[in-house]
C-alpha cells in the first residue's frame, strides 16, 4: 500500500470540500435514522429505500420538465430545482409513511421484541427496492410499458440526468470550489438547522422529544404516540427526499441498489455522532464524509468504504455513545 | 410436540434416528414435490445443511447471548479464506489438516473483534459488526495475496474414499478412472410409478465436481454434530450464564456471571461454527472470491435465526432451511424471488413476531405475563396474547 501524502496535502481544502458535500448528504439521511431510533429504539433499516425513491422522483421530475436535461438557467432552472426538491420530499415521505403503517404500526401494537421489527425492516427493503428494480416487469404486466417506456426501461442499470446546475467555479481565496458543493452543503446544514429548531422550539417536537424519553408517561401527557410516531417518520422522510434531490444534483445518477450502501453510510454517520441525537448527526456525517475523502486520497479508491468503517470503529471504541452521545429524549430547549 | 414428549424413551429414539436416516437419504430419493427442478437437488441441500451451520452458530450469538451481530458473514469469510489460502494459494495442504487452522482463525478473528466492542451496548454492537463484515469483504477485494476481486480457485476437497484398480481401499483425491466403495441407486418418480434409476448414482464418499450428494452427507454429519455440541453447551453452567446475560445483563453480573467473559466466549463460539462452514463451503465451490461473501448474507442468516426464532436451536433449522432452500425451489420466479421473500419476511414479523418457533421459555413467559394480568385486571381481554 502506497501513501499518498503529496497529493492528499496539496489538494487538501479541495479534499475538505467534496467530503463536506458528501457529509452533508450522509448527515441528512442520518437524520431519519436517528430520529426514528431515538423514538422508537428501532434501526429503520428501510430508510435507505426511502431516500432511493427520492433519487428517482428528482430524475424523473427534472427528465419530464426539460427532455433530456441541461440547456436551461436562470429563472425557469430555478423552477425545475424547487419542482424537483418538492417531488423528491413529497415521494420519499409518502414511502417513509407507508412504510411506517405498514411494517412497523402492526409489530409496536403487539409489543413485539425489538429484532423481529428489524427483521421486518429487512424486508420491506427488499420489497421497495425490488419493485423499483422491477419496474418494468410490473408495468409490463398491468400493460403500461408503451406509454411509460420511457421510466421503466433499464430497470436494473444505472440512469442519469444531464447536469441541470452548469454554473462556473466559485473562486474563494485562489480555490476553486464547485457550486454544486457550495450547495449541497448550505442546503444541507439549513434544513439541518430548520428541524434541530423545529424538534427543540415547536409544540410538536417537544411531543416527539416526550415520546423518546417515555412513551407511556407522554402518552398521558396527552401525546398521541402513534400520531408522533407517524410525524417522526414524516420528518425522517422529508429529510432523506431533500438528501436525494442533493445527491442527483451532485451525483447525477442513480439505480434501484443505490439506496444500500449509502443507507450503511448513514447509518454509520448516526451512531458516530451519537444515535438520537440530531446535531450528532450533523456532526457524524460531515466527519465521516471528510474522512472519508481524505482517505481516499491517501489511500487509493479502493479503501474509501474501509476508512469509514475503520474510524466508526476507532470512535466507538473510546467514545461509545458516539461523539455527542444520545440525546433526543433528553434534548434541553 | 407434547405427544412426542410423553412417548417411552426407546421410542423417542427410534423416531431420531429414522429422522436422521430420512435426512440422509432426502437427495437419493428425490421426492417429487420438494426436489429443485432445474437445479442439482442434492447442491441445494449442501447450501441447506452450511446454512443450518451458520444458523446454529449465529444462534448462540443472537439467540442465546442475544448479542446483535450484523456481521457474521466476515467469520464465514475468514474461514473459507484460510482454507483456501492454506490448500492452494500459498500452501498445497490437505483440506483436514487446513480445517483446524480456518476454524482457529476465525476463532482467534472472533475474539479480537468482540474483546474491544462487547463493550459497546446493544445496537452499536450491530453497526460494529456491520462494519467489520464489510472490511474484512473490501480487505480481501483490494489485497492481492488474498487473489483480490479475481478470488482464489482449485480449492482442495475433502479426501474421497474410493477403489483402487487393485481392488483395496484408497483415500485421496477423486480421480475419474477410480469408483467409489459402492454404488447407490437414485430413485425416478415416474407418473405414480417409483423406479430405482441404475444409470443415476452416487458414488459412496467420493467428492467429485459434479454430484454433490456426498457434499451434502458431509455437511449434515457436520450439522448433526454441532447439534449435538448445541444441546449439552446449552444446558451446561455456560447456557445458563448466556441466557442470564441476555435477559438481564445487571442482573447476572450482581450473581456473579462474568458476563463480559460469557459473551466473549459466545462470540468466539458462533465465529468457531461460522469459520467451520465457510473452510466446508470453500472446499465444496472450489472457489471463491469476495462476492460470496456480501453484506447481504449477514442479513439473510439473521433473517434465518430470528424467522425460525431465535434461542431455539430447532427454529433456526427450520428458519436456515426456509431462507436456503425456497428460493431454489421457486427459481420458477426468479426475477420475483427477492421481492417475495422480502414480503414474506415483513408477513412473517407481522404474523408471528416471536419467530416460527420461538423457545419455550419464552412462551412460558408470555403465558405468566399474560396470567398475571388478568390477576391484576380481573378480566381476560388479551386472549390472543396468551397463544404466542
Amino acid at each position: 500500500m502506497e501513501f499518498d501524502y503529496q497529493f492528499l496535502f496539496s489538494n487538501l481544502p479541495e479534499l475538505t470540500i467534496t467530503g463536506l458535500a458528501f457529509g452533508a448528504i450522509y448527515a441528512l439521511i442520518a437524520l431519519g435514522y436517528t430520529m426514528v431510533y431515538g423514538v422508537l429504539q428501532l434501526i429503520n433499516f428501510a430508510h435507505s429505500e426511502v431516500f432511493m425513491y427520492g433519487t428517482f422522483a428528482t430524475l424523473w421530475t427534472v427528465w419530464a420538465l426539460t427532455g433530456t436535461g441541461g440547456g436551461v438557467g436562470g429563472i425557469q432552472l430555478l423552477l425545475i430545482l424547487l419542482l424537483g426538491l418538492v417531488m423528491a420530499m413529497a415521494t420519499s415521505a409518502l414511502i417513509a409513511l407507508a412504510l411506517e403503517r405498514v411494517a412497523y404500526r402492526p409489530l409496536i401494537k403487539k409489543d413485539a421484541p425489538r429484532l423481529i421489527a428489524l427483521i421486518s425492516a429487512i424486508g420491506a427493503s427488499f420489497v421497495l427496492a425490488e419493485l423499483m428494480g422491477l419496474r418494468d416487469k410490473v408495468t409490463a404486466w398491468v400493460g403500461l410499458d408503451d406509454d411509460l417506456d420511457r421510466y421503466v426501461s433499464g430497470a436494473r442499470i444505472n440512469q442519469s440526468m444531464a447536469s441541470v446546475v452548469n454554473m462556473p467555479d466559485v473562486n474563494i481565496g485562489g480555490l476553486s470550489i464547485k457550486t454544486v458543493d457550495l450547495l449541497v452543503i448550505a442546503a444541507a446544514i439549513a434544513m439541518m438547522v430548520i428541524v434541530d429548531q423545529f424538534v427543540r422550539r415547536s409544540k410538536l417536537g417537544r411531543g416527539i422529544r416526550a415520546t423518546a424519553q417515555d412513551q407511556e408517561t407522554a402518552a398521558l401527557m396527552g401525546v398521541n404516540p402513534t400520531r408522533t410516531i407517524q410525524y417522526t417518520f414524516l420528518i425522517g422522510g422529508l429529510m432523506a427526499g431533500a438528501a436525494a434531490f442533493l445527491y442527483m444534483l451532485k451525483i447525477e445518477t442513480t439505480k434501484f441498489d443505490v439506496g444500500f450502501l449509502l443507507g450503511v453510510k448513514a447509518f454509520t454517520a448516526a451512531v458516530l455522532g451519537g444515535i438520537g441525537n440530531l446535531r450528532g448527526a450533523l456532526l457524524g456525517g460531515l466527519v465521516l464524509g471528510v474522512a472519508e475523502n481524505w482517505g481516499q486520497a491517501l489511500f487509493g479508491g479502493e479503501w474509501r468504504h474501509v476508512v469509514a468503517f475503520v474510524l466508526l470503529v476507532v470512535i466507538l471504541l473510546f467514545r461509545p455513545t458516539g461523539l455527542l452521545g444520545e440525546s433526543l429524549g433528553k434534548a434541553r430547549v | 410436540m407434547n405427544k412426542l414428549k410423553a412417548l417411552p424413551k426407546p421410542v423417542k429414539l427410534a423416531f431420531w434416528v429414522l429422522l436422521a436416516i430420512l435426512a440422509y437419504a432426502l437427495p437419493i430419493l428425490e421426492p417429487p414435490i420438494i426436489s429443485t427442478p432445474g437445479v442439482d437437488f442434492g447442491g441445494v441441500l449442501f447450501v441447506v445443511t452450511m446454512y443450518c451451520l451458520i444458523a446454529l452458530g449465529l444462534n448462540i450469538v443472537v439467540g442465546y447471548a442475544g448479542l446483535l451481530d450484523l456481521g457474521y458473514v466476515g467469520f464465514y469469510a475468514v474461514g473459507a479464506y484460510t482454507a483456501a489460502i492454506l490448500t492452494s494459494f500459498h500452501a498445497n495442504w490437505p483440506l483436514l489438516l487446513s480445517l483446524p487452522f480456518a476454524v482457529a482463525a476465525t476463532t482467534i478473528a472472533g475474539l479480537i473483534l468482540g474483546a474491544p466492542t462487547l463493550r459497546v451496548r446493544g445496537d452499536y454492537l450491530a453497526i460494529v459488526t456491520l462494519g467489520f463484515g464489510e472490511i474484512i469483504r473490501l480487505v480481501a477485494v483490494n489485497t492481492e495475496w488474498l487473489g483480490d476481486r479475481r478470488g482464489i480457485s482449485n480449492i482442495a476437497r475433502p479426501p474421497s474414499v474410493m477403489t483402487g484398480e487393485d481392488g483395496g481401499v484408497v483415500v485421496g483425491e477423486a480421480e475419474p478412472g477410480l469408483k467409489g466403495i459402492f454404488e447407490i441407486p437414485h430413485l425416478y418418480w415416474g407418473d405414480g410409478t417409483v423406479l430405482v434409476d441404475t444409470e443415476d448414482t452416487t458414488q459412496f464418499l467420493v467428492f467429485g465436481v459434479l454430484d454433490q450428494i456426498p457434499y451434502y452427507w458431509l455437511g449434515l454429519t457436520v450439522v448433526l454434530l454441532v447439534l449435538l455440541a448445541d444441546y449439552l453447551i446449552k444446558n451446561s453452567r455456560v447456557g445458563r450464564a448466556w441466557e442470564a446475560t441476555r435477559e438481564d445483563e445487571d442482573a447476572a453480573e450482581l450473581m456473579g456471571v462474568p458476563t463480559f467473559k460469557f459473551k466473549l466466549l459466545a462470540f468466539a463460539t458462533g465465529a468457531f461454527i461460522g469459520g467451520l462452514a465457510g473452510a466446508l463451503f470453500a472446499s465444496r465451490q472450489s472457489f471463491i472470491n469476495p462476492d460470496s461473501f456480501l453484506l447481504l448474507f449477514s442479513i439473510l442468516f439473521l433473517a434465518a435465526v430470528v424467522v425460525g426464532g431465535q434461542g431455539n436451536r430447532w427454529g433456526v433449522l427450520v428458519g436456515a432451511f426456509l431462507v436456503a432452500y425456497l428460493p431454489q425451489r421457486f427459481r420458477d420466479f426468479d426475477d420475483f424471488r427477492v421481492l417475495v421473500f422480502g414480503a414474506a419476511l415483513v408477513a412473517l414479523a407481522i404474523l408471528r413476531p416471536e419467530g416460527l418457533f420461538p423457545p419455550r421459555r419464552t412462551v412460558r413467559a408470555k403465558q405468566m405475563e399474560h396470567e398475571l394480568e388478568v390477576l391484576e385486571t380481573g378480566h381476560d381481554d388479551g386472549e390472543e396474547a396468551a397463544r404466542v
